[in-house]
């Protein structure tokens, strides 16, 4: 039997808060980080995205540093694992893993022609230089599973006895780069985004940076990291598969190395990016599992698709849903829009959880799941 | 957890040529990725014109699967765990210029999907009907350690029966491809001097 492995701390960076108690304040308050933006591309499109203010950067990032070398994403980044990295007193050596998740990273170099600047291996260079971080750094760069896809690739190694702990971020910004994309496949939204809605009309892309500490360590753990499956889906590169193969592979293989059975889930944190396709392919997924009646929110209604931080931010709220017995509204959502029954959660209510499921899907066909326990 | 692993056999694809486990399959003089990988198709007698839609990034990884994967590892668990350098860089600056200015812009979603790095392995995947697990990783330089590991926790914890590794690096006509199956049998054991040794050849 491989050791068991925890999430024992966690923090994030988005425009409802700079730390996670803010979050759930706001989540609470059913209070939206989404808005309508002016010049996000050259065009005179305005579209709806859920950005973080950059003085609210710049005035956190002050507290911590007075340096200059670091991008935007990489202060939200710092300011993601800070509290983190401080406050767990774990010595930085070789059996210290560091894992950055993101999908474009800073990208927005390229606008500038900073090649270079625009590298992944650059960026984890410069937030591990930050902390001083003595392992090689490893990036996660798998689309829109990046952020929940480097918490199973944390459990994995740590479970390889390879490393003791890892420290894991996930950040990605809204740039014109990845909005006039979305925008080019027709699948920006013109409202703010409604998951799993009949009234949905797809993504609203948001930005943030999400941080947690992945360790064997059983003291002062949060959640077990039960399972997890990361499968494609085989079909297409740049759509679900209409029987939601990989997504219901990912979820089984999740399920079969935890020993659990469908109706040990309390709640599903799901990915539920308000396209048709996406959303109609996870209720039939979720529907092959046996999963059509568990509770299920997708927080994009709240944050957006914040692309590699997603699958990690999402994770670090629904480790809260867990340990307050709370679960929150899916944001945006009204009248179901999907062909197989699922369980959206309407309002926020108390509820005694014990696990949860987390599950994101992306372009190149790729699904994860993920399977936490509640650490009492 | 200790089970030892053996790489089965390697794919190396640069400057040109082809090799499959030290042989030299292919070789060209042609100058350009867009020529030697066109030649490389043909001389492998291919025959899947999804191959054309590919980006280079793609292109370089698929070759490399398609000499290392047989017939019956189609419909496998074989995993895919891939890593380079460059993400999608190369392709991600063509999407640049598309979006550089008001004047000319055309942004494509034909381009736009493949600034991702991890859609050269949905293209395997659909290649070889593969609904397995699959991870892209960025490093400074190739990393026999982390990849080394991973593989082997796949194999040993019943996710993967073997794994498609490697690096695939291509950057602006630059480019390198690396790549080997973990299996359970083999000659060559599988560990990271073994992979450095293998990756340095």
């Amino acid at each position: 039997m491989p050791r068991e492995v925890y999430i024992s701390q966690t923090n994030c960076i988005t425009p409802l808060g700079f730390d996670v108690p803010s979050n759930i304040a706001n989540i609470l308050g059913e209070v939206s980080g989404i808005a309508l933006h002016q010049n996000l591309t050259k065009t005179d499109t305005a579209f709806h995205a859920a950005c973080i203010d950059n003085q609210k950067i710049e005035k956190a990032f002050a507290q911590i540093s007075d340096s200059k070398a670091y991008t935007r994403l990489e202060k939200m980044m710092i300011l993601a694992l800070y509290p983190i990295v401080k406050s767990s007193e774990i010595g930085l050596d070789d059996k210290v893993a560091f894992l950055l998740s993101t999908t474009k990273g800073n990208v927005s170099a390229l606008e500038n022609h900073h090649i270079k600047s625009a590298e992944l291996s650059q960026l984890a260079k410069s937030v591990a230089g930050f902390f001083n971080f003595t392992s090689e750094p490893i990036v996660v760069s798998n689309a829109c599973v990046s952020g929940i896809l480097a918490v199973a690739v944390a459990k994995r190694l740590i479970q390889s006895e390879r490393y003791d702990h890892a420290f894991v971020v996930a950040g990605d910004e809204v740039t014109a780069f990845v909005v006039s994309g979305f925008n080019s496949f027709q699948a920006m939204s013109d409202v703010p985004c409604k998951p799993y809605s009949v009234n949905r009309k797809g993504v609203t892309l948001g930005e943030a940076t999400a941080a947690v500490l992945v360790t064997s360590d059983a003291e002062n753990a949060k959640v077990k990291i039960l399972g997890d499956g990361s499968i494609n889906d085989a079909n297409h590169i740049s759509g679900p598969s209409r029987t939601g193969e990989g997504l219901y592979r990912s979820v089984e293989s999740a399920m079969k190395e935890a020993k659990m059975e469908a109706n040990q889930i309390d709640y599903i944190s799901a990915h539920g990016t308000a396209t048709p396709f996406n959303d109609e392919m996870e209720a039939i997924a979720f529907n092959r599992s046996g999963l059509g009646k568990v509770p299920l929110n997708s927080l994009k209604g709240f944050y957006g698709h914040t692309l590699g931080a997603s699958g990690l931010l999402e994770t670090i709220i629904g480790i809260e849903s867990l340990l307050q017995n709370k679960l929150f509204v899916s944001l945006g959502y009204d009248q179901s829009g999907v062909s197989e029954p699922i369980n959206v959660i309407e309002k926020n209510e108390d509820k005694n959880l014990t696990r949860f499921l987390k599950t994101a899907s992306g372009f190149g066909g790729c699904n994860t799941a993920v399977l936490f326990e509640k650490v009492s | 957890m200790e089970k030892q692993h053996y790489i089965s056999s390697t794919c190396r694809i640069e400057n040109n040529e082809i090799f499959v486990d030290g042989q030299l399959v292919f070789k060209t003089e042609t100058q350009d990725f867009a020529g030697f990988s066109k030649l490389a198709y043909q001389h492998l007698d291919i025959g899947y014109p999804k191959f054309f839609k590919m980006d280079n990034l793609s292109k370089l990884a698929f070759l490399g699967a398609e000499l290392l994967l047989k017939p019956e590892d189609n419909d496998s668990d074989t995993a895919l765990v891939l890593s380079n350098k460059s993400s999608s860089l190369d392709t991600d600056v063509k999407y640049q210029q598309s979006i550089a200015d008001t004047e000319n812009y055309f942004p494509s979603p034909a381009v736009f999907v493949y600034t991702l790095p991890n859609i050269c392995l949905g293209e395997i995947s659909i290649r070889h009907q593969l609904k397995s697990e699959n991870s892209f990783f960025i490093f400074d330089a190739f990393n026999a350690d982390v990849m080394a590991n991973y593989a082997n926790l796949l194999i040993n914890t019943g996710k993967a029966s073997q794994v498609l590794c490697g690096w695939t690096e291509y950057f602006n006509e630059n480019y390198k491809a690396f790549l080997y199956l973990v299996a359970t049998e083999g000659n060559v054991l599988h560990n990271q001097q073994s992979l450095e040794t293998a990756y340095n050849q």
